[in-house]
């Protein structure tokens, strides 16, 4: 792969990557954490849109379900129940922030390196048309028992959840 | 079709800028949201894998939704323990959280 190879990509992925990392960027450095809140969920609709460049069309559903419906909803119950304190003035980094910064560049560089230089087949196989019966089809048969693992590990997230929840009350 | 390591990199800057957010963000919500921005990013890579390497299985796309499931539990249970700790501690940031000390 060449820098030239850049514009063979379609100008739809170039869109939903930048605005992917776009909002990675603010969920990551923003002041405000509710702001960040609603960064992350902007950022998993611009990647189920690149799910969706991959014909994974029940994960992209499955993405904007989950990520944005659930996940970003606990997250701002969680910070309008915390957040008394969050004001600007509050510094919102520790102090690892050049460290950190050099040690994150040096590992997208790692990895930039290591995916242009390995030899990627040119051949694409055909597309899968029916993504939502080949999934449900492997989840019972060939992966069943990480399905059963994966219910069993969701209830003792429940269970888990709710007992943390709870105020506990001195006796 | 866009070739399979435009797909990859943008994979690795995701998963860069999660990273960073983790090694840097005081408050443990922002944690929580950077350690997400990772998981997407480890999902795209498996989804980007599943297109292009195997299509008849999509193994990459159930082990996505196995992704999905875990994350889905630890933001349940991350979030009732930063509720839990900011029942006895009156605060978010990671930095103060130093009850487990001594």
């Amino acid at each position: 792969m060449s820098w030239t190879d850049l514009f063979s990509a379609s100008l739809a992925f170039k869109l939903l990557g930048l605005v992917a990392v776009v909002f990675a960027v603010m969920a990551v450095t923003l002041k405000n954490i509710f702001h960040c809140a609603l960064s992350l969920a902007a950022m998993f609709f611009a990647l189920s849109g690149v799910f969706v460049l991959l014909d994974a069309d029940f994960l992209a559903v499955v993405q904007i379900l989950i990520y944005v419906g659930a996940i970003v909803i606990l997250m701002i119950f969680a910070i309008v129940l915390t957040e008394r304190i969050t004001s600007e003035a509050i510094k919102q980094t520790n102090q690892l922030l050049v460290p950190a910064s050099i040690l994150c560049a040096a590992l997208l560089g790692a990895f930039i390196y290591v995916i242009r230089g390995a030899g990627w087949s040119a051949q694409v196989p055909v597309v899968q048309k029916e993504t939502i019966k080949v999934i449900g089809r492997q989840l019972l048969s060939t992966h069943v028992e990480a399905f059963e693992v994966a219910s069993v590990l969701l209830l003792a997230a429940l269970v888990g959840a709710v007992f943390l929840g709870k105020e506990i009350t001195k006796k | 079709m866009t070739p399979i390591s435009h797909y990859l990199i943008l994979g690795a800057i995701l998963f860069a800028v999660g990273m960073f957010g983790v090694l840097t963000r005081r408050n443990s919500i922002g944690i929580l949201i950077s350690i997400e921005i990772m998981l997407g990013a480890v999902n795209l890579n498996l989804v980007a894998f599943s297109r292009f390497a195997e299509t008849s299985t999509l193994n990459g796309q159930v082990f996505a939704v196995f992704v999905m499931t875990v994350a889905a539990g630890e933001a349940a249970v991350g979030l009732a323990l930063i509720l839990a700790l900011y029942r006895s501690v009156r605060t978010v940031f990671a930095d103060k959280f130093n009850i487990l000390k001594w």
